[in-house]
Protein backbone atom coordinates (compact mmCIF):
# COMPACT_ATOMS: atom_id res chain seq x y z
CA UNK A 1 0.00 0.00 0.00
CA UNK A 2 2.48 2.66 1.17
CA UNK A 3 6.16 1.81 0.97
CA UNK A 4 8.97 4.04 2.13
CA UNK A 5 12.43 2.93 1.00
CA UNK A 6 15.43 4.31 2.87
CA UNK A 7 14.11 7.83 3.05
CA UNK A 8 16.19 10.61 4.55
CA UNK A 9 15.24 14.22 5.02
CA UNK A 10 17.89 16.83 5.71
CA UNK A 11 16.79 20.41 6.34
CA UNK A 12 19.17 23.25 5.39
CA UNK A 13 21.88 20.93 4.03
CA UNK A 14 25.36 22.42 3.94
CA UNK A 15 24.62 25.15 6.47
CA UNK A 16 25.23 25.58 10.19
CA UNK A 17 21.59 24.72 10.76
CA UNK A 18 21.81 21.39 8.97
CA UNK A 19 19.36 19.04 10.61
CA UNK A 20 18.61 15.45 9.71
CA UNK A 21 14.94 15.11 10.54
CA UNK A 22 14.49 11.62 9.10
CA UNK A 23 17.39 9.17 9.00
CA UNK A 24 17.22 6.29 6.54
CA UNK A 25 13.71 5.14 7.39
CA UNK A 26 12.00 2.24 5.63
CA UNK A 27 8.40 1.40 6.29
CA UNK A 28 5.70 -0.79 4.81
CA UNK A 29 2.10 0.15 5.49
CA UNK A 30 -0.35 -2.59 4.58
CA UNK A 31 -3.92 -2.02 3.54
CA UNK A 32 -6.18 -1.75 6.58
CA UNK A 33 -3.32 -0.96 8.95
CA UNK A 34 -4.06 1.50 11.72
CA UNK A 35 -0.69 2.76 12.88
CA UNK A 36 -0.18 5.01 15.86
CA UNK A 37 3.02 7.04 15.92
CA UNK A 38 4.56 8.34 19.14
CA UNK A 39 7.80 10.06 20.05
CA UNK A 40 9.09 13.14 21.80
CA UNK A 41 9.10 16.59 20.19
CA UNK A 42 11.52 16.76 17.29
CA UNK A 43 11.55 12.99 16.82
CA UNK A 44 10.43 13.42 13.19
CA UNK A 45 6.80 12.28 13.37
CA UNK A 46 5.31 15.21 11.49
CA UNK A 47 8.18 15.26 9.00
CA UNK A 48 7.50 11.59 8.30
CA UNK A 49 3.85 12.36 7.47
CA UNK A 50 4.94 15.39 5.41
CA UNK A 51 7.19 13.13 3.35
CA UNK A 52 4.37 10.65 2.78
CA UNK A 53 1.89 13.37 1.78
CA UNK A 54 4.42 15.23 -0.36
CA UNK A 55 4.34 18.47 1.62
CA UNK A 56 8.12 18.03 1.89
CA UNK A 57 10.23 16.22 -0.65
CA UNK A 58 12.69 13.56 0.46
CA UNK A 59 16.44 14.24 0.34
CA UNK A 60 17.03 10.63 -0.67
CA UNK A 61 15.05 7.41 -0.86
CA UNK A 62 11.77 6.52 -2.53
CA UNK A 63 8.07 6.72 -1.71
CA UNK A 64 5.57 4.31 -3.24
CA UNK A 65 1.78 4.43 -3.10
CA UNK A 66 0.07 1.26 -4.37
CA UNK A 67 3.42 0.22 -5.91
CA UNK A 68 3.54 3.43 -7.91
CA UNK A 69 6.63 5.59 -7.43
CA UNK A 70 5.36 8.98 -6.26
CA UNK A 71 8.69 10.32 -4.95
CA UNK A 72 8.64 13.19 -7.45
CA UNK A 73 4.88 13.80 -7.40
CA UNK A 74 3.81 17.10 -5.79
CA UNK A 75 1.42 17.16 -2.87
CA UNK A 76 -1.72 17.89 -4.90
CA UNK A 77 -1.18 14.77 -7.03
CA UNK A 78 -0.68 12.49 -4.04
CA UNK A 79 -3.73 14.07 -2.42
CA UNK A 80 -5.89 11.92 -4.68
CA UNK A 81 -4.95 8.95 -2.50
CA UNK A 82 -4.22 10.65 0.78
CA UNK A 83 -6.49 12.43 3.23
CA UNK A 84 -4.90 14.46 5.96
CA UNK A 85 -6.04 16.22 9.08
CA UNK A 86 -3.89 18.74 10.92
CA UNK A 87 -3.75 19.80 14.52
CA UNK A 88 -5.09 23.24 13.56
CA UNK A 89 -8.84 22.94 12.84
CA UNK A 90 -8.76 25.95 10.49
CA UNK A 91 -6.47 24.20 7.99
CA UNK A 92 -9.03 21.71 6.71
CA UNK A 93 -11.88 24.03 5.75
CA UNK A 94 -12.44 27.36 4.01
CA UNK A 95 -13.78 29.75 6.66
CA UNK A 96 -15.52 32.20 4.31
CA UNK A 97 -17.52 29.52 2.53
CA UNK A 98 -20.62 27.67 3.59
CA UNK A 99 -20.65 24.14 5.02
CA UNK A 100 -22.18 22.71 1.85
CA UNK A 101 -19.67 24.50 -0.40
CA UNK A 102 -16.83 23.10 1.68
CA UNK A 103 -18.26 19.60 1.46
CA UNK A 104 -18.73 19.90 -2.29
CA UNK A 105 -15.18 21.03 -2.94
CA UNK A 106 -13.60 18.19 -1.01
CA UNK A 107 -16.08 15.58 -2.21
CA UNK A 108 -14.63 15.78 -5.71
CA UNK A 109 -11.02 14.74 -5.96
CA UNK A 110 -8.79 16.18 -8.66
CA UNK A 111 -9.16 19.23 -10.87
CA UNK A 112 -12.68 20.66 -11.13
CA UNK A 113 -14.26 22.04 -14.25
CA UNK A 114 -17.39 23.79 -15.47
CA UNK A 115 -20.01 21.61 -13.88
CA UNK A 116 -22.52 22.45 -11.20
CA UNK A 117 -22.40 19.47 -8.86
CA UNK A 118 -23.99 21.15 -5.86
CA UNK A 119 -27.67 20.43 -6.48
CA UNK A 120 -30.65 19.15 -4.54
CA UNK A 121 -29.37 15.58 -4.70
CA UNK A 122 -25.88 16.26 -3.39
CA UNK A 123 -27.32 18.59 -0.75
CA UNK A 124 -29.61 15.84 0.48
CA UNK A 125 -26.67 13.44 0.52
CA UNK A 126 -24.51 15.86 2.53
CA UNK A 127 -27.33 16.50 4.98
CA UNK A 128 -27.72 12.76 5.50
CA UNK A 129 -23.98 12.46 6.17
CA UNK A 130 -23.99 15.35 8.66
CA UNK A 131 -26.74 13.90 10.87
CA UNK A 132 -24.58 11.18 12.53
CA UNK A 133 -22.13 13.86 13.71
CA UNK A 134 -24.89 14.93 16.14
CA UNK A 135 -23.72 18.53 16.05
CA UNK A 136 -26.74 20.03 14.36
CA UNK A 137 -24.65 20.90 11.30
CA UNK A 138 -27.34 19.49 8.98
CA UNK A 139 -29.41 22.59 9.78
CA UNK A 140 -26.51 24.99 9.25
CA UNK A 141 -25.40 23.97 5.77
CA UNK A 142 -25.61 27.52 4.44
CA UNK A 143 -23.66 29.03 7.34
CA UNK A 144 -20.05 29.97 6.89
CA UNK A 145 -17.65 27.43 8.34
CA UNK A 146 -15.93 30.31 10.15
CA UNK A 147 -18.95 30.48 12.46
CA UNK A 148 -18.44 26.91 13.72
CA UNK A 149 -16.48 25.96 16.82
CA UNK A 150 -13.10 24.24 16.58
CA UNK A 151 -14.64 20.89 17.46
CA UNK A 152 -17.37 21.25 14.85
CA UNK A 153 -14.85 22.30 12.22
CA UNK A 154 -12.58 19.36 12.97
CA UNK A 155 -15.51 16.92 12.90
CA UNK A 156 -16.62 18.41 9.57
CA UNK A 157 -13.09 18.16 8.20
CA UNK A 158 -13.02 14.53 9.24
CA UNK A 159 -16.33 13.79 7.56
CA UNK A 160 -15.30 15.63 4.38
CA UNK A 161 -12.09 13.66 4.24
CA UNK A 162 -13.84 10.32 4.72
CA UNK A 163 -16.40 11.13 2.00
CA UNK A 164 -13.61 11.71 -0.50
CA UNK A 165 -12.63 8.05 -0.02
CA UNK A 166 -8.86 8.33 0.45
CA UNK A 167 -6.69 5.21 0.37
CA UNK A 168 -4.66 6.42 3.34
CA UNK A 169 -5.42 8.95 6.04
CA UNK A 170 -2.82 10.86 8.01
CA UNK A 171 -3.84 12.32 11.36
CA UNK A 172 -1.40 14.74 12.94
CA UNK A 173 -2.50 15.16 16.58
CA UNK A 174 -5.81 16.25 15.18
CA UNK A 175 -7.48 16.52 18.57
CA UNK A 176 -4.65 18.32 20.39
CA UNK A 177 -6.00 21.84 19.78
CA UNK A 178 -9.51 21.05 21.02
CA UNK A 179 -10.94 21.25 24.51
CA UNK A 180 -11.15 17.85 26.30
CA UNK A 181 -14.85 17.31 25.60
CA UNK A 182 -14.61 18.07 21.87
CA UNK A 183 -11.34 16.16 21.63
CA UNK A 184 -13.16 13.10 22.96
CA UNK A 185 -16.04 13.53 20.51
CA UNK A 186 -13.74 13.96 17.52
CA UNK A 187 -11.60 11.04 18.60
CA UNK A 188 -14.61 8.72 18.94
CA UNK A 189 -15.82 9.88 15.54
CA UNK A 190 -12.41 9.16 14.07
CA UNK A 191 -12.42 5.63 15.44
CA UNK A 192 -15.92 5.01 14.13
CA UNK A 193 -15.04 6.21 10.65
CA UNK A 194 -11.81 4.20 10.58
CA UNK A 195 -13.60 0.97 11.47
CA UNK A 196 -16.73 1.66 9.35
CA UNK A 197 -14.79 2.51 6.22
CA UNK A 198 -11.76 0.28 6.97
CA UNK A 199 -9.41 3.19 6.46
CA UNK A 200 -5.69 2.68 6.35
CA UNK A 201 -4.44 5.15 8.93
CA UNK A 202 -1.31 6.70 10.36
CA UNK A 203 -2.04 8.70 13.51
CA UNK A 204 0.42 10.82 15.44
CA UNK A 205 -0.48 11.20 19.07
CA UNK A 206 1.13 12.61 22.17
CA UNK A 207 -1.09 10.46 24.32
CA UNK A 208 0.64 7.17 25.04
CA UNK A 209 -2.46 5.39 26.29
CA UNK A 210 -4.30 6.34 23.08
CA UNK A 211 -1.38 5.00 21.08
CA UNK A 212 -1.65 1.72 22.95
CA UNK A 213 -5.43 1.53 23.02
CA UNK A 214 -6.08 2.27 19.34
CA UNK A 215 -4.75 0.68 16.20
CA UNK A 216 -3.08 -2.58 15.31
CA UNK A 217 0.46 -1.30 15.05
CA UNK A 218 2.59 1.17 16.98
CA UNK A 219 5.68 3.05 15.88
CA UNK A 220 7.96 4.86 18.26
CA UNK A 221 10.26 7.45 16.76
CA UNK A 222 13.33 9.13 18.14
CA UNK A 223 15.85 11.41 16.48
CA UNK A 224 14.56 10.72 13.00
CA UNK A 225 14.47 6.96 13.30
CA UNK A 226 11.77 4.38 13.94
CA UNK A 227 13.12 2.70 17.04
CA UNK A 228 10.17 0.47 17.81
CA UNK A 229 7.59 -1.17 15.56
CA UNK A 230 5.15 -3.49 17.32
CA UNK A 231 1.97 -5.01 16.01
CA UNK A 232 -0.47 -7.85 16.58
CA UNK A 233 -0.43 -9.67 19.90
CA UNK A 234 2.63 -7.86 21.15
CA UNK A 235 0.86 -4.54 20.61
CA UNK A 236 -2.22 -5.72 22.48
CA UNK A 237 -0.16 -6.63 25.52
CA UNK A 238 1.62 -3.26 25.66
CA UNK A 239 1.30 -0.98 28.64
CA UNK A 240 2.71 2.48 29.20
CA UNK A 241 5.28 1.08 31.64
CA UNK A 242 6.42 -1.58 29.17
CA UNK A 243 6.73 1.05 26.47
CA UNK A 244 8.90 3.34 28.58
CA UNK A 245 11.09 0.39 29.65
CA UNK A 246 11.48 -0.62 26.01
CA UNK A 247 12.57 2.88 25.15
CA UNK A 248 15.29 2.81 27.82
CA UNK A 249 16.50 -0.58 26.64
CA UNK A 250 16.77 0.56 23.03
CA UNK A 251 18.13 4.05 23.45
CA UNK A 252 20.21 3.43 26.59
CA UNK A 253 19.37 6.90 27.87
CA UNK A 254 16.58 8.38 29.87
CA UNK A 255 14.07 10.51 28.06
CA UNK A 256 14.59 14.16 28.79
CA UNK A 257 12.31 14.76 31.76
CA UNK A 258 10.36 11.69 30.63
CA UNK A 259 8.63 13.82 28.08
CA UNK A 260 6.39 11.15 26.62
CA UNK A 261 5.17 10.07 30.05
CA UNK A 262 4.40 13.65 31.01
CA UNK A 263 2.44 14.21 27.83
CA UNK A 264 0.49 11.10 28.73
CA UNK A 265 -0.37 12.45 32.18
CA UNK A 266 -1.71 15.62 30.56
CA UNK A 267 -3.72 13.55 28.15
CA UNK A 268 -5.65 11.95 30.99
CA UNK B 1 -23.94 64.30 -13.75
CA UNK B 2 -25.84 61.30 -12.35
CA UNK B 3 -25.80 59.82 -15.82
CA UNK B 4 -22.05 60.31 -16.11
CA UNK B 5 -21.45 58.70 -12.72
CA UNK B 6 -23.63 55.70 -13.57
CA UNK B 7 -22.00 55.27 -16.96
CA UNK B 8 -18.45 55.38 -15.64
CA UNK B 9 -19.45 53.22 -12.70
CA UNK B 10 -20.83 50.55 -15.00
CA UNK B 11 -17.99 50.66 -17.55
CA UNK B 12 -15.30 50.53 -14.88
CA UNK B 13 -17.49 48.10 -12.92
CA UNK B 14 -16.46 45.34 -15.35
CA UNK B 15 -12.83 46.08 -14.47
CA UNK B 16 -13.65 46.19 -10.75
CA UNK B 17 -15.26 42.74 -11.02
CA UNK B 18 -11.94 41.52 -12.44
CA UNK B 19 -9.99 43.15 -9.61
CA UNK B 20 -12.42 41.63 -7.09
CA UNK B 21 -11.79 38.20 -8.61
CA UNK B 22 -8.03 38.37 -8.07
CA UNK B 23 -7.82 40.44 -4.89
CA UNK B 24 -10.68 38.97 -2.92
CA UNK B 25 -11.48 35.55 -4.33
CA UNK B 26 -8.04 34.31 -5.34
CA UNK B 27 -6.09 36.40 -2.82
CA UNK B 28 -3.70 37.18 -5.68
CA UNK B 29 -3.03 40.95 -5.78
CA UNK B 30 -2.59 41.35 -9.50
CA UNK B 31 -1.05 44.56 -10.84
CA UNK B 32 -1.23 43.41 -14.47
CA UNK B 33 -4.50 45.34 -14.57
CA UNK B 34 -2.72 48.67 -15.12
CA UNK B 35 -1.40 47.22 -18.39
CA UNK B 36 -4.27 45.01 -19.50
CA UNK B 37 -6.83 47.84 -19.26
CA UNK B 38 -5.06 49.99 -21.91
CA UNK B 39 -4.28 46.79 -23.81
CA UNK B 40 -8.00 46.16 -24.25
CA UNK B 41 -8.45 49.79 -25.29
CA UNK B 42 -5.51 49.65 -27.71
CA UNK B 43 -6.60 46.44 -29.42
CA UNK B 44 -10.19 47.66 -29.73
CA UNK B 45 -9.21 51.10 -31.08
CA UNK B 46 -6.69 49.88 -33.62
CA UNK B 47 -9.08 47.21 -34.90
CA UNK B 48 -11.89 49.76 -35.22
CA UNK B 49 -9.58 52.07 -37.17
CA UNK B 50 -8.51 49.12 -39.34
CA UNK B 51 -12.17 48.50 -40.15
CA UNK B 52 -12.43 45.09 -38.49
CA UNK B 53 -15.86 43.82 -37.34
CA UNK B 54 -16.63 45.38 -33.96
CA UNK B 55 -17.65 42.21 -32.10
CA UNK B 56 -14.60 40.43 -33.42
CA UNK B 57 -12.47 43.32 -32.15
CA UNK B 58 -14.05 43.00 -28.70
CA UNK B 59 -13.32 39.27 -28.60
CA UNK B 60 -9.69 39.82 -29.63
CA UNK B 61 -9.34 42.54 -26.98
CA UNK B 62 -10.72 40.16 -24.35
CA UNK B 63 -8.29 37.43 -25.28
CA UNK B 64 -5.47 39.96 -25.27
CA UNK B 65 -6.30 40.61 -21.62
CA UNK B 66 -6.55 36.90 -20.86
CA UNK B 67 -3.12 36.37 -22.42
CA UNK B 68 -1.65 39.17 -20.28
CA UNK B 69 -3.06 37.55 -17.14
CA UNK B 70 -1.76 34.15 -18.17
CA UNK B 71 1.73 35.63 -18.60
CA UNK B 72 1.62 37.03 -15.06
CA UNK B 73 0.39 33.72 -13.64
CA UNK B 74 3.09 31.80 -15.53
CA UNK B 75 5.85 34.12 -14.28
CA UNK B 76 4.53 33.58 -10.76
CA UNK B 77 3.95 29.81 -11.05
CA UNK B 78 6.95 28.70 -13.03
CA UNK B 79 9.65 31.07 -11.76
CA UNK B 80 8.41 31.41 -8.20
CA UNK B 81 8.30 35.20 -8.54
CA UNK B 82 6.03 36.84 -5.91
CA UNK B 83 2.64 37.79 -7.40
CA UNK B 84 3.14 41.55 -6.97
CA UNK B 85 6.42 41.50 -8.84
CA UNK B 86 5.03 39.21 -11.55
CA UNK B 87 2.20 41.69 -12.12
CA UNK B 88 4.56 44.66 -12.27
CA UNK B 89 6.74 42.82 -14.80
CA UNK B 90 3.83 42.13 -17.14
CA UNK B 91 2.41 45.62 -16.65
CA UNK B 92 5.74 47.23 -17.58
CA UNK B 93 6.16 45.02 -20.64
CA UNK B 94 2.60 45.80 -21.70
CA UNK B 95 3.44 49.51 -21.96
CA UNK B 96 5.66 48.74 -24.96
CA UNK B 97 3.23 46.14 -26.29
CA UNK B 98 0.37 48.64 -26.19
CA UNK B 99 2.32 51.20 -28.23
CA UNK B 100 3.14 48.45 -30.74
CA UNK B 101 -0.52 47.43 -30.90
CA UNK B 102 -1.44 51.03 -31.72
CA UNK B 103 1.08 51.07 -34.55
CA UNK B 104 3.85 52.94 -32.78
CA UNK B 105 1.61 55.73 -31.51
CA UNK B 106 0.77 56.60 -27.92
CA UNK B 107 -2.92 57.13 -28.67
CA UNK B 108 -5.62 56.57 -31.27
CA UNK B 109 -8.63 58.83 -31.71
CA UNK B 110 -12.00 57.22 -32.38
CA UNK B 111 -13.82 60.44 -33.28
CA UNK B 112 -16.19 59.87 -36.22
CA UNK B 113 -15.55 56.12 -36.14
CA UNK B 114 -18.34 53.59 -35.92
CA UNK B 115 -18.13 51.96 -32.51
CA UNK B 116 -20.31 49.46 -30.71
CA UNK B 117 -21.81 52.38 -28.81
CA UNK B 118 -22.73 54.40 -31.89
CA UNK B 119 -24.24 51.27 -33.45
CA UNK B 120 -26.29 50.61 -30.34
CA UNK B 121 -27.48 54.22 -30.46
CA UNK B 122 -28.81 53.81 -33.97
CA UNK B 123 -30.77 50.77 -32.71
CA UNK B 124 -32.46 52.99 -30.11
CA UNK B 125 -33.54 56.02 -32.12
CA UNK B 126 -35.49 57.64 -29.27
CA UNK B 127 -32.50 57.91 -26.96
CA UNK B 128 -29.53 60.24 -26.79
CA UNK B 129 -26.03 58.79 -27.05
CA UNK B 130 -25.65 58.82 -23.26
CA UNK B 131 -29.10 57.31 -22.82
CA UNK B 132 -28.45 54.37 -25.10
CA UNK B 133 -25.00 53.95 -23.54
CA UNK B 134 -26.61 53.63 -20.14
CA UNK B 135 -29.07 50.97 -21.31
CA UNK B 136 -26.32 49.10 -23.11
CA UNK B 137 -23.88 49.07 -20.19
CA UNK B 138 -26.59 48.13 -17.72
CA UNK B 139 -27.32 45.10 -19.88
CA UNK B 140 -23.60 44.28 -20.26
CA UNK B 141 -22.88 44.45 -16.54
CA UNK B 142 -25.91 42.30 -15.72
CA UNK B 143 -24.73 39.69 -18.22
CA UNK B 144 -21.22 39.72 -16.75
CA UNK B 145 -22.58 39.46 -13.20
CA UNK B 146 -24.89 36.57 -14.07
CA UNK B 147 -22.03 34.79 -15.86
CA UNK B 148 -19.80 35.22 -12.81
CA UNK B 149 -22.55 34.10 -10.44
CA UNK B 150 -23.02 30.92 -12.45
CA UNK B 151 -19.28 30.40 -12.72
CA UNK B 152 -18.80 30.57 -8.96
CA UNK B 153 -21.46 27.94 -8.45
CA UNK B 154 -19.57 25.58 -10.71
CA UNK B 155 -17.07 23.16 -9.19
CA UNK B 156 -14.18 25.10 -10.69
CA UNK B 157 -15.40 28.47 -9.43
CA UNK B 158 -16.10 27.11 -5.96
CA UNK B 159 -12.63 25.64 -5.72
CA UNK B 160 -11.21 29.02 -6.75
CA UNK B 161 -13.20 30.55 -3.92
CA UNK B 162 -11.56 28.14 -1.50
CA UNK B 163 -8.12 29.06 -2.91
CA UNK B 164 -8.16 32.58 -1.51
CA UNK B 165 -9.39 31.19 1.77
CA UNK B 166 -7.28 28.14 2.34
CA UNK B 167 -4.84 26.97 -0.28
CA UNK B 168 -3.92 23.90 1.77
CA UNK B 169 -7.49 22.66 1.51
CA UNK B 170 -7.47 23.04 -2.27
CA UNK B 171 -4.25 21.05 -2.47
CA UNK B 172 -5.85 18.39 -0.29
CA UNK B 173 -8.64 17.93 -2.84
CA UNK B 174 -6.05 17.09 -5.47
CA UNK B 175 -6.44 20.25 -7.54
CA UNK B 176 -3.35 22.08 -8.74
CA UNK B 177 -3.31 25.59 -7.22
CA UNK B 178 -1.06 26.82 -10.05
CA UNK B 179 -3.69 25.91 -12.67
CA UNK B 180 -6.42 27.62 -10.65
CA UNK B 181 -4.36 30.81 -10.41
CA UNK B 182 -3.71 30.68 -14.15
CA UNK B 183 -7.41 30.44 -14.96
CA UNK B 184 -8.43 33.02 -12.37
CA UNK B 185 -5.86 35.68 -13.26
CA UNK B 186 -6.55 35.09 -16.96
CA UNK B 187 -10.29 35.54 -16.46
CA UNK B 188 -9.78 38.64 -14.37
CA UNK B 189 -7.61 40.35 -16.97
CA UNK B 190 -10.04 39.34 -19.70
CA UNK B 191 -12.73 41.31 -17.83
CA UNK B 192 -10.35 44.24 -17.35
CA UNK B 193 -9.56 44.30 -21.09
CA UNK B 194 -13.28 44.29 -21.96
CA UNK B 195 -13.68 47.24 -19.63
CA UNK B 196 -10.76 49.00 -21.33
CA UNK B 197 -12.22 48.32 -24.78
CA UNK B 198 -15.53 49.91 -23.76
CA UNK B 199 -13.82 52.82 -22.00
CA UNK B 200 -11.93 53.66 -25.20
CA UNK B 201 -15.18 53.72 -27.19
CA UNK B 202 -16.93 55.77 -24.54
CA UNK B 203 -14.17 58.38 -24.27
CA UNK B 204 -13.48 58.39 -28.00
CA UNK B 205 -9.82 57.50 -27.80
CA UNK B 206 -7.33 54.89 -26.62
CA UNK B 207 -4.23 56.08 -24.82
CA UNK B 208 -1.22 54.20 -23.54
CA UNK B 209 -1.56 56.00 -20.20
CA UNK B 210 -5.22 55.09 -19.82
CA UNK B 211 -4.35 52.36 -17.35
CA UNK B 212 -2.46 54.42 -14.83
CA UNK B 213 -3.94 53.87 -11.41
CA UNK B 214 -6.54 51.37 -12.64
CA UNK B 215 -5.64 48.85 -9.97
CA UNK B 216 -5.90 51.44 -7.21
CA UNK B 217 -9.28 52.73 -8.38
CA UNK B 218 -10.47 49.12 -8.72
CA UNK B 219 -9.32 48.30 -5.23
CA UNK B 220 -10.93 51.44 -3.80
CA UNK B 221 -14.22 50.49 -5.50
CA UNK B 222 -14.09 46.96 -4.08
CA UNK B 223 -13.43 48.31 -0.59
CA UNK B 224 -16.20 50.90 -0.75
CA UNK B 225 -18.61 48.17 -1.84
CA UNK B 226 -17.64 46.10 1.15
CA UNK B 227 -19.00 48.74 3.51
CA UNK B 228 -22.49 48.24 2.12
CA UNK B 229 -23.41 44.89 3.69
CA UNK B 230 -21.99 41.48 4.52
CA UNK B 231 -22.83 38.21 2.84
CA UNK B 232 -21.30 34.94 1.72
CA UNK B 233 -23.48 34.68 -1.37
CA UNK B 234 -21.69 35.32 -4.62
CA UNK B 235 -24.65 37.12 -6.23
CA UNK B 236 -24.60 39.65 -3.40
CA UNK B 237 -20.82 39.99 -3.56
CA UNK B 238 -20.80 40.81 -7.29
CA UNK B 239 -23.67 43.28 -6.88
CA UNK B 240 -21.74 44.92 -4.05
CA UNK B 241 -18.72 45.28 -6.32
CA UNK B 242 -20.71 47.07 -9.03
CA UNK B 243 -22.38 49.39 -6.51
CA UNK B 244 -18.95 50.09 -5.00
CA UNK B 245 -17.70 51.03 -8.45
CA UNK B 246 -20.57 53.48 -8.95
CA UNK B 247 -20.04 55.01 -5.50
CA UNK B 248 -16.34 55.40 -6.17
CA UNK B 249 -17.03 57.21 -9.45
CA UNK B 250 -19.46 59.45 -7.60
CA UNK B 251 -16.73 60.43 -5.16
CA UNK B 252 -14.37 61.12 -8.06
CA UNK B 253 -17.03 63.21 -9.81
CA UNK B 254 -17.63 65.25 -6.73
CA UNK B 255 -13.89 65.75 -6.40
CA UNK B 256 -13.67 66.90 -10.01
CA UNK B 257 -16.64 69.29 -9.95
CA UNK B 258 -16.67 70.67 -6.44
CA UNK B 259 -13.04 70.18 -5.55
CA UNK B 260 -12.11 73.72 -6.58
CA UNK B 261 -13.94 75.05 -3.52
CA UNK B 262 -11.12 73.60 -1.45
CA UNK B 263 -8.50 74.22 -4.12
CA UNK B 264 -8.46 70.69 -5.54
CA UNK B 265 -7.63 70.10 -9.20
CA UNK B 266 -8.24 66.96 -11.28
CA UNK B 267 -4.55 66.27 -10.74
CA UNK B 268 -5.33 65.59 -7.09
CA UNK B 269 -7.73 62.73 -7.90
CA UNK B 270 -5.08 60.04 -7.59
CA UNK B 271 -4.18 61.38 -4.16
CA UNK B 272 -7.85 61.33 -3.19
CA UNK B 273 -8.15 57.73 -4.43
CA UNK B 274 -5.19 56.65 -2.36
CA UNK B 275 -6.48 58.44 0.72
CA UNK B 276 -9.86 56.82 0.16
CA UNK B 277 -8.26 53.36 0.29
CA UNK B 278 -6.30 54.25 3.41
CA UNK B 279 -9.48 55.58 5.00
CA UNK B 280 -11.38 52.38 4.12
CA UNK B 281 -8.59 50.30 5.62
CA UNK B 282 -8.62 52.40 8.77
CA UNK B 283 -12.38 52.10 9.16
CA UNK B 284 -12.29 48.34 8.60
CA UNK B 285 -9.44 48.04 11.07
CA UNK B 286 -11.20 50.22 13.57
CA UNK B 287 -14.32 48.10 13.25
CA UNK B 288 -12.34 44.90 13.77
CA UNK B 289 -10.56 46.40 16.76
CA UNK B 290 -13.89 47.48 18.22
CA UNK B 291 -15.30 44.00 17.67
CA UNK B 292 -12.26 42.52 19.32
CA UNK B 293 -12.52 44.85 22.28
CA UNK B 294 -16.21 44.24 22.89
CA UNK B 295 -15.73 40.52 22.40
CA UNK B 296 -12.94 40.50 24.97
CA UNK B 297 -15.00 42.47 27.42
CA UNK B 298 -17.92 40.09 26.98
CA UNK B 299 -15.57 37.15 27.45
CA UNK B 300 -14.06 38.67 30.58
CA UNK B 301 -17.56 39.18 31.91
CA UNK B 302 -18.39 35.56 31.15
CA UNK B 303 -15.27 34.35 32.93
CA UNK B 304 -16.02 36.45 35.99
CA UNK B 305 -19.59 35.21 36.05
CA UNK B 306 -18.57 31.55 35.85
CA UNK B 307 -17.68 29.66 39.06
CA UNK B 308 -14.15 29.00 37.77
CA UNK B 309 -13.69 32.71 37.20
CA UNK B 310 -14.73 33.57 40.74
CA UNK B 311 -12.18 31.18 42.15
CA UNK B 312 -9.49 33.14 40.39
Amino acid sequence: MIRLENITKIFNPGTNNENTAIRNVSLNVDEGDFITVIGSNGAGKTTLLNLVSGTESVSSGRVFINDKDVTRDPEYKRARYIGRIFQNPTLGTAANMSVEDNMMITYLKGMKWLKISLNARTRAFFREQLVPLQMGLEDRMKDNVGLLSGGQRQALTLLMMVLSKPALILLDEHTAALDPKNAQIVLELTMRFISDYRLTTMMITHNMSHAIEYGNRLLMMDKGEIILDVSGKEKQELTVEKLVRKFHEIRKYTLESDEILLADEEGR
Amino acid sequence: MIQGILLEGLIYGIMVLGVFLTFRILDFPDLTVDGSFPLGAAIMASMIVAGQPLWFALIVATFGGVAAGVVTALIHNKLGVPHLLAGILTMTMLYSVNIRVMGGRANISLIRQHTILSNVNTLMPGLSQDGSNLVFFAVVIVIVMIALNIFFRMDLGMTMGAMGNNQQMVIATGANPATLKLIGVGMSNGLVAISGAFAAQYQGFADVNLGQGTIISGLASVMIGEFLWKSNRISVLTLRVVLGSILFRAVMYIGRFYGYYINLTPNDLKLITGLLIILSLMITRGRDTMKWLTWNRRNDAAVKASPAGKKR
